[in-house]
């Protein structure tokens, strides 16, 4: 929360997206904290999906050392992977 | 005797797309006849089948009453895509060679009817022509004869055939993706190049120009050299599912140091992307490694379409982090390709697929 005016979408509004998003694409629910990948949740091929889907869905590119599966690993870590790009890009820009 | 034939010379027929009464059989099935499959048309379908390419049908007929007479005859199981049923047969013709994605160019279409072959012709002008006459000869001709049959060519027929069922239970199927992988029961075989295997990594590096996951291009000879030499692993990875086989789907080329191994090649088929192929051969040589005690190397160049290769490789734990162990690797990379290194750790085999493979020394 430290530059709202250049990040149109608050922390909240990316999780609660996320969410959305994986339980329309797993038929199950999800909330914020719980590991994706642990035993009996999603394959690592579905990670690449997410990275697709977050990419086109906010805009921001994900690349080199910030692909590791951690930023994945939950819905939290991902919405703060989001807003450090969006950030990272609106500052740069 | 190739008046009919298109002129495009002798570039390969990928997919023969066969006419029924009078060309395949005998005698016209509406009108009752008594159809007979001459012994030298069945040996045509057979050999050609053998070799790789493709046969359809399109007829003008009855599609229930046809098909029960192929499959009573013994020879519908060598068709795929057969369009039977009462429209224009170059429409029939234009479906197939879109649904096997094949240029028309490579489709070929035999008639006793001038008036068919004609109808083809003038809307489909690449697709070549031949006459009922024409069918026994067929197999000589270069255009039907592939220089190289491969293992995967003998069984390409089947190969299509599994890939559209398989179509058919994704559709159908409605629960989660990981789901439907684990329902495939799929098998991925991990083994040495040698042997038969031979052809097939030829094949799969001859098609590679778009499945070379890791953007670093070895030439077959090259490849081949390598088979004999000690100090490197030239692995072909097979997958199978309940459908049937995919065949030879991925190239593994791996130079083995007393402390680390480089992975110089990971080359994957497009056609298992979904399947989580490179994932899991990756995680497989993860743990080989482990189970030996040595790093991990790998060449890698991101270029525009390898994109997923690039994220199995980061997900699976690479990274640009320097370790004392690259010296020990040999050559330097060549431009834009980076040096990725992990740390290896045992790993749980994949969830969704089995793997059959060797130990690696």
């Amino acid at each position: 929360m430290t530059t709202p005016a250049q990040t149109p979408q608050s922390r909240g509004e990316i999780e609660a997206g996320l969410i959305a998003f994986l339980e329309g694409r797993t038929r199950v629910s999800w909330d914020e904290d719980v590991d994706l990948f642990a035993t009996g949740g999603l394959s690592s091929m579905f990670a690449m999906e997410l990275v697709v889907h977050l990419e086109q869905t906010y805009g921001v590119s994900i690349r080199g050392g910030d692909l590791k599966l951690d930023n994945f690993r939950t819905v939290r870590t991902m919405a703060g992977l989001v807003r450090r790009l969006k950030t990272d890009k609106d500052t740069d820009g | 005797m190739s008046a009919d034939r298109g002129g495009r010379g002798s570039a390969l027929v990928k997919c023969l797309v066969w006419d029924l009464d009078n060309t395949l059989w005998k005698g016209t099935l509406l009108e009752g006849d008594e159809l007979l499959l001459a012994d030298e048309v069945r040996d045509v379908v057979v050999e050609l089948d053998s070799r790789g390419v493709l046969q359809s049908v399109a007829s003008k007929n009855d599609h229930d009453l046809a098909w029960a007479r192929l499959e009573e005859l013994g020879i519908a199981e060598y068709f795929v895509l057969p369009r039977i049923g009462w429209g224009p047969k170059s429409e029939s013709v234009r479906v197939i060679a879109d649904r096997l994605n094949f240029a028309q160019g490579a489709v070929a279409f035999i008639d006793d009817q001038p008036a068919e072959r004609a109808e083809v012709r003038f809307s489909l002008p690449d697709v070549r022509c031949y006459m009922a006459e024409q069918a026994a000869s067929l197999p000589e001709l270069p255009e039907f004869s592939p220089s190289v049959v491969t293992v995967d060519a003998q069984r390409r027929r089947r190969m299509y055939q599994a890939g559209f069922a398989r179509e058919e239970a994704r559709t159908d199927f409605t629960g989660p993706d990981e789901a439907f992988l684990r329902s495939l029961e799929l098998v991925m075989g991990i083994g040495r190049a040698g042997g038969e295997d031979l052809s097939r990594v030829e094949e799969l590096t001859v098609r590679t120009s778009q499945m070379n996951a890791t953007g670093v291009h070895y030439s077959d000879a090259t490849l081949r050299s390598l088979l004999s030499d000690p100090g490197h692993e030239v692995l072909v990875v097979t997958l199978t599912d309940r459908f049937g086989p995919h065949g030879a789907v991925g190239v593994v080329l791996l130079e083995k140091h007393a402390t680390v191994w480089h992975l110089k090649l990971l080359a994957t088929s497009c056609r298992v992307v979904s399947f989580g192929a490179g994932t899991a051969i990756l995680n497989w040589l993860v743990d080989q490694a482990a189970r030996r005690g040595v790093h991990l190397v790998a060449d890698f160049r991101p270029t525009e379409r390898n994109r997923m290769m690039e994220i199995a490789y980061r997900f699976a734990g690479f990274t640009e982090d320097p370790c004392s162990c690259a010296e020990a690797v040999t050559g330097a990379p060549e431009d834009g390709v980076q040096r990725l290194h992990l740390v290896t750790e045992r790993r749980e085999p994949a969830a969704t697929l089995r793997i059959e493979a060797l130990e690696l020394g």
